[in-house]
């Protein structure tokens, strides 16, 4: 459905925002592009509407080259960050607005707004004035103005940015559960992993104007490609590690890897479910430097470690089993949980 | 839209108006300036040293400049706090009240000058009461310029304070702003591109002031426009009257130029919010003694001179009766008209009427020609839009600083011989009425626009849009407001315009404030009763469209 090869964008002529940025979304497919702030993941949208030239590279939707197409005849559908509703129309006015730019009938447009109002669950809000609506009612209205005219492709910039934490859990799944059953063919942009692998059948991962690494959200999750997206998935256990048949030295000691790891030097990355607190004296000696309790179903409990030698240590434990901050620990390392990464750009611990 | 297109946007809204204005201001003044300053085959430039040098007009420019930087500064002294009665309190009578505070602004000068000289003159109600006269003192003059421009300042600093978020001060309070802090660090810089378009527009009206001085200042005081005036119509100086008229034009682009570098520090996209949601009941004892000082102020300044209007047309020659109003539907005796004078009030009506359709038209478009996307910022193509952006931008105020009395005396000997003959035209008067509303219809409409935020624009051309729909669809329910506000400024200006219609309207086809004048003009109670029978209907025309307006404002949300 949307190819893009080789896009970069260049604003004032030197600060660069997308760098030969290559990507493809399958028709049906829900891509989530995944970054910190200014990694020119909303720029990638905003070049794909039109709203911005790219300076060098080729968009293509189903196909047809983009250039010189305006934003208005390109029938892609973007959803803003913060909505942008009309705030002079209600609520079926903005669901509407689309429709009658591509010239719909009276009849046609009043049928088309009222079902997709059901379907994003505000039947009777037509007549609403969208100042009212509370943000999880403005995301929906947004949502509906956007797939009103049927776009072939609908973009999603920080779809859920602004709503608290519990809404987002639950909007995430409806749109994902939507987008499926419409076939809608989605490219949406977070700088929220959660989000972005709850909502996303692939996710790719931008770094200062490239992709640092795409793929579906498990393999992601797994493996990422390097020490950024590693930091950037929330992982912080990162030590330089020379990896010898199915052990790696490492300045925390021997850690053991999976079999098939690749050998050499390496970096290493240990979830913080793979360290595991030992009986004192047996593993890796370090001292509990902070304890934060998360909450959640398994009351998981986050202790930072200061291991005798080498970078500071995350881990992950039940609040029963946990340290008290100041104490002692001993741990060692699950293999299924370590993995093996290049070993360039080696960052500063931190 | 970037690029290539959006310059041929700009360029296609800004042909209109730069053809208006080439056409019927541009040739006009030219005209002038040929034939004062072009005699015997060449440019006679000598006579700018001959001008400059007489001690008579140093002492007029002098005058000019000072007596417009008082009244400015007194007018915004006396305003603002009317500006943020009108933007922030909620009262019974506001509409009124609003209107009220207008109708000044919108009053022929030389009525209005006589109301004054009414109030406060020789034989007025302060010398009656009191024995005191201002009429002697330049006091006269700065207040009845308040008296003109406190609406301008209130309806443009006003109308623009009562869109700021009030959440704005609020948060700066949080953050440990005092009250006054708080006002002059967050609100008073929000406030700073309205205040300066407010100011600007008051020197400019007061550098320009004529009619009022015709009246109150007498022998010893007179302003530029007053001496070209004299110069043309009494003393038949044509050369020194364009000198003059260059020395005017040169000062509104000096003053035009101050504007437009401030401007471009100033600019910054504000949320704006519904307008109705900011006001309040006034609580507490300061916000009730401001409203009261408020009040006492428009009753002082504003409604007790157009109550000795009032009064005046009512006083017949044996005491109260409707003498004066039979007497306009009567043939005049002494040949003032050729008609009888009531049927003024269906021309100015119609006249302004299309003044205003013109204005609107050429307004609007400079007006969204200045706020296209990518008119600000940018390095390249984009500052050269820029620049021509602003250019236009000083292009269209000038007719504002430029004085009427020019543009009416060049519209009669430019446009009355081919290529351009409209001395028999009914369209004539309209145009040089639409000439002084555009830049009423530009300073209302380009603050407002340029606070539309962009990405609505966005929002709209992702859903289909065309720049053009896009701008209808967005933009303008937004600024409907805005529309009608400067619609009802263009409509009022018009009706009042004096300077330019005097010299253009048909004898047989008087406005109000030409068959005022002309009423003035005549000796006798008769004629100065019929006057101010005249201007009180004037007054009350004026008074009910902008109740009008006031009425069909943006009804607000909901609206389909």
């Amino acid at each position: 459905m949307l190819q893009l090869e080789d896009v970069t964008v260049r604003f004032g002529g030197h600060t660069t925002a997308l760098e030969g940025v290559s990507l493809r979304v399958a028709d049906g497919e829900i891509v989530c592009v995944l970054g910190p702030s200014g990694s020119g993941k909303s720029t990638l949208l905003r070049v794909v509407a039109g709203l911005q030239d790219a300076d060098a590279g080729r968009v293509l939707l189903a196909g047809r080259d983009l250039a010189g197409v305006p934003a208005h005849k390109r029938g892609v559908g973007l959803m803003f960050q913060d909505h942008q509703l009309f705030p002079q129309r209600d609520v079926a006015g903005n669901v509407a607005f689309g429709l009658r730019m591509h010239g719909s009938g009276r009849a046609e447009t009043e049928g088309r707004v009222a079902e997709l109002l059901r379907l994003v669950g505000l039947p009777d809000a037509g007549h609403r004035a969208v100042a009212a609506l509370s943000g999880g009612e403005q995301q929906r209205v947004a949502l509906a103005r956007a797939l009103a005219p049927r776009p072939r492709l609908l973009m999603l910039d920080e779809p859920l940015g602004q709503l608290d934490r519990g809404l987002r859990e639950r909007l995430v799944v409806e749109l994902r559960a939507l987008f499926h059953r419409l076939g809608t063919t989605a490219l949406a942009v977070t700088h929220d992993h959660g989000e972005a692998f709850a909502l996303a059948d692939r996710v790719v991962i931008m770094r200062e104007g490239r992709i640092a690494q795409a793929g579906g959200p498990l393999e992601v999750w797994q493996r990422p490609a390097d020490a950024f997206v590693a930091r950037f998935l929330g992982f912080d256990n990162l030590v330089p590690a020379t990896v010898r048949g199915e052990r790696a030295e490492t300045a925390w000691g021997t850690v053991p890897v999976p079999a098939g790891t690749p050998q050499g030097e390496r970096l290493l990355l240990v979830r913080p479910h793979g360290v595991r607190l030992r009986p004192a004296g047996e593993g890796l000696e370090c001292t509990v430097e902070a304890r934060t309790f998360r909450g959640g179903d398994g009351s998981t409990v986050t202790v930072l470690l200061r291991p005798r030698q080498g970078p500071a240590l995350e881990a992950a434990c039940t609040l029963r089993e946990a340290p008290g901050e100041g104490s002692g620990a001993w741990v060692d390392f699950d293999p299924r949980e370590v993995v093996a990464l290049p070993p360039q750009d080696v960052p500063a611990a931190g | 839209m970037p690029g290539r297109r959006g310059t041929w946007a700009r360029l296609g809204l800004m042909a209109g108006p730069v053809v208006f204005f080439a056409v019927f201001f541009g040739y006009p003044v030219a005209a002038i300036v040929g034939r004062g300053l072009h005699e015997d085959g060449r440019w006679q430039w000598g006579r700018f040293g001959e001008v400059l040098g007489d001690p008579d007009i140093l002492r007029v420019l002098w005058f000019t400049v000072w007596q417009a930087a008082a009244s400015t500064a007194l007018t915004l002294a006396v305003a603002l706090p009317g500006a943020w009665v009108f933007a922030r309190l909620d009262f019974p009578g506001k509409r009124l009240l609003r209107a009220v505070v207008t109708v000044p602004f919108v009053l022929p000068t030389v009525v209005a000058g006589s109301a004054f000289l009414a109030l406060a003159g020789r034989g007025g109600v302060l010398d009656e009461w009191f024995g005191v006269r201002l009429d002697t003192s330049v006091w006269a003059i700065l207040l009845a310029h308040v008296f003109f421009n406190y609406a301008v300042v209130v309806r443009t600093v006003g109308g623009f304070w009562a869109q700021l978020d009030p959440r704005q001060e609020e948060a700066a309070r949080m953050l440990g702003a005092g009250r006054l802090a708080a006002w002059r660090r967050v609100t008073l810089p929000a406030l700073a591109p309205s205040l300066g378009a407010a100011a600007l527009i008051v020197y400019l009206f007061t550098f320009t002031s004529f009619g009022v001085i015709q009246v109150l200042g007498g022998p010893r005081y007179a302003t530029l426009e007053v001496e070209i005036y004299r110069q043309t119509e009494a003393l038949l100086q044509l050369p020194t009257a364009a000198v003059l008229t260059l020395v005017q034009f040169a000062a509104v682009a000096v003053l035009l130029a101050v504007h437009a570098r401030s401007v471009r520090r100033r600019e910054s996209a504000l949320r704006l919010v519904p307008a109705e949601q900011t006001a309040h009941r006034p609580a507490g004892a300061g916000q009730w003694t401001v409203l009261a000082g408020v009040l006492t102020v428009v009753a002082l300044l504003l409604v007790a001179p157009l109550a000795v209007l009032v009064q005046r047309a009512f006083q017949g020659p044996d005491g109260w009766s409707l003498a004066w109003f039979r007497a306009l539907g009567r043939e005049s005796a002494s040949g003032t008209f050729a008609v009888p004078p009531v049927e003024a009030i269906g021309n100015s009506l119609s006249y302004a009427a299309a003044a205003t359709g013109i204005a609107l038209l050429i307004g609007v478009s400079a007006a969204a020609a200045l706020t296209l996307p990518g008119s600000r910022r940018g390095t390249g193509r984009a500052a050269r839009a820029g620049r021509l952006v602003r250019g236009f931008d000083a292009l269209l105020m000038l007719p504002l600083g430029t004085s009427a009395v020019t543009v009416g005396f060049g519209f009669l000997i430019a446009l009355d011989e081919p290529p351009l003959d409209l001395r028999s035209s009914w369209i004539l008067v309209p145009l040089a009425q639409a000439l002084v509303g555009v830049p009423f219809v530009i300073r209302t409409m380009v603050p407002v626009l340029r606070s539309v935020d962009v990405r609505l624009r966005e929002a709209a051309a992702v859903l289909g849009a065309s720049p053009l729909r896009a701008w209808r669809e967005v933009d303008l329910p937004l600024v409907r407001r805005a529309v009608l506000v400067s619609a009802g400024f263009a409509f009022a200006v018009s009706l009042g315009e004096f300077g330019a219609t005097v010299f253009i309207a048909r004898p047989d086809a008087p406005t109000l404030p030409v068959a005022v004048a002309r009423m003035l003009g005549r000796a006798g109670e008769a004629h100065y009763g019929q006057a101010m029978a005249l201007s009180t209907i004037l007054m009350l025309v004026c008074a009910g469209v902008l109740l009008a307006l006031e009425r069909v404002r943006t009804p607000g949300q909901g609206e389909f």
